[in-house]
């Protein structure tokens, strides 16, 4: 894989994606209790400008794992950005002290800003309602995990599709991997934003029930809706409890069909799904650090 | 000035810029700031015959050239327009408007929690994603900017 950074989903190509997948898998095969000296040496920047513990905690773990020093914030408070810095003065900070930078940032956009004024590699660990391409690549390794490729399955997405940034990273990481169908399940008022939708190659229909489409699905996306995206209170009440996945919804699902999350949850999955085998979210998860490790031993990894 | 008639007058020094999208004189005259009160001979012909256009407007300025920067802002608003420089009665430079691959700084993103907005050192930059109507993209967010967002912006920044 060519040494650059990762801004959007489609910064791989397909053949990137199915490389960063075998190597991942060799690191998951040897498990957890493993080491390596890969990136020793290498000093990797966690800049969390915005809150993390997913993310931020598992490119943690997958840097020191791999041999690397990990430095880094999480917050605005306590660093020069809660004093007025703007964000390129941290990032060419930063980049005078790293390797490599995985960041997350309130504003859309902020990664791609983040690689103009540095030629260290960035890795965008979300940038508002933008991007978090390592969400969708690890979202695709699960499915992958479970069916053996991301290709040739009908997907339902369910939830916030127009703020949720890891919606428009699996979308788009999806273009390369043609699935057989996709349904883009949400309230009408949270549908996917134009901009991605001219940018899909597969099929897909926008839905509002997910008791018309359950049973056809291989993996169903679900995703949280946020209080903040609406003005009124009740109506948020309203669309929230129509979007909570019940447990007899599930019930309907092909036998093995499975569930995914991104993390963190609230309300939105019936907690009695947990116990079926559609529910995946959890070993999604697990195979974070895995692969998050396979993406820093492919662009910083040296051969030892 | 291949038109069998002339409704004004050739001019012997200044811009004269043709093929404008008929209706979007007065635009053109407001991206350069032209107000009538600057001295200028200004001529304006709108919704004429066009054999390119079907119909067409045209803006001659005696006596003022154009920069960079209004040559851009004249593409966004009027893309088919050609720019001919005048000396002398005749014209010496015959400009044909281009779009450029990428805007830079002349537009704000309309998504306000973009990058291009909320940092100092930002400049805004859009790429084209469709001319005809004219449709662009944030190179940060991504978010699109139509035509009449466009139109919007340039006869609102304008002085």
């Amino acid at each position: 894989m060519r040494r650059r950074s990762i801004i959007g989903a489609l910064d791989l190509t397909k053949e990137e994606y199915e490389e960063l997948f075998s190597v991942s898998d060799e690191f998951k095969r040897r498990g957890f209790s493993q080491s390596y000296s890969y990136l020793e040496g290498k000093v990797v920047s966690l800049a969390f400008f915005e809150p993390s513990t997913r993310t931020r905690m598992s490119f943690e773990t997958a840097a020191l794992k791999l041999g690397a020093k990990v430095i880094g914030f999480s917050g605005e408070e306590g660093i020069s950005v809660a004093k007025g810095e703007n964000l390129a003065d941290t990032i060419r900070m930063l980049s005078s002290y790293s390797d490599l930078i995985v960041m997350r940032h309130k504003f859309d956009g902020a990664a791609r800003f983040a690689t103009e004024v540095t030629d260290t590699l960035i890795i965008n660990g979300g940038d508002g309602k933008h991007e978090h391409p390592t969400q969708a690549m690890v979202d695709l390794y699960a499915v992958r995990e479970v069916f053996s490729s991301p290709s040739n399955l009908v997907y339902g997405i369910l939830g916030d599709l127009k703020y949720a940034r890891t919606v428009n990273s699996l979308l788009r990481a999806l273009t390369l991997f043609q699935p057989k169908f996709v349904y883009l399940i949400s309230p009408p008022q949270l549908r996917a934003r134009r901009e991605i939708l001219d940018t899909l190659n597969y099929p897909y229909k926008e839905v509002q029930d997910i008791n018309e489409v359950i049973s056809e699905l291989d993996v169903l996306y679900v995703t949280r809706i946020q209080k903040e995206r609406f003005a009124d209170e009740m109506e948020y009440e309203k669309v929230r409890e129509s979007y909570e996945l019940t447990y007899e919804t599930v019930t309907q699902m092909k036998r093995d069909a499975i569930i995914l999350h991104p993390l963190p949850r609230v309300t939105e999955i019936d907690r009695r799904i947990d116990k079926t085998p559609h529910a995946r979210y959890f070993m999604q998860a697990n195979l974070a650090v895995y692969l998050r490790m396979g993406l820093l031993y492919l662009l910083l990894g040296e051969k030892k | 000035m291949k038109e069998k008639t002339l409704i004004v007058n050739r001019i012997r020094e200044g811009t004269v810029i043709d093929h404008i999208p008929a209706g979007r004189a007065l635009a053109v005259l407001h991206v350069l700031g032209i107000k009538g009160n600057e001295g200028y001979s200004v001529a304006l012909v709108m919704n004429v015959e066009s054999r390119k256009l079907g119909k067409k407007d045209i803006v001659k300025i005696e006596g003022k050239f154009l920069d960079e920067r209004e040559t851009s802002l004249i593409t966004l608003i009027a893309p088919t327009a050609t720019v001919n420089i005048i000396k002398d009665y005749e014209v010496v430079e015959k400009r044909k408007l281009k779009l450029p691959d990428e805007i830079r700084g002349l537009l704000t993103c309309p998504n306000t929690s973009c990058i291009s907005r909320n940092d100092v050192e930002a400049v805004s930059k859009f790429r084209i994603v469709k001319t005809s109507p004219l449709l662009l993209k944030c190179e940060y967010c991504e978010t699109y900017i139509t035509e009449e967002e466009v139109m919007r912006q340039i006869l609102h920044e304008i002085r």
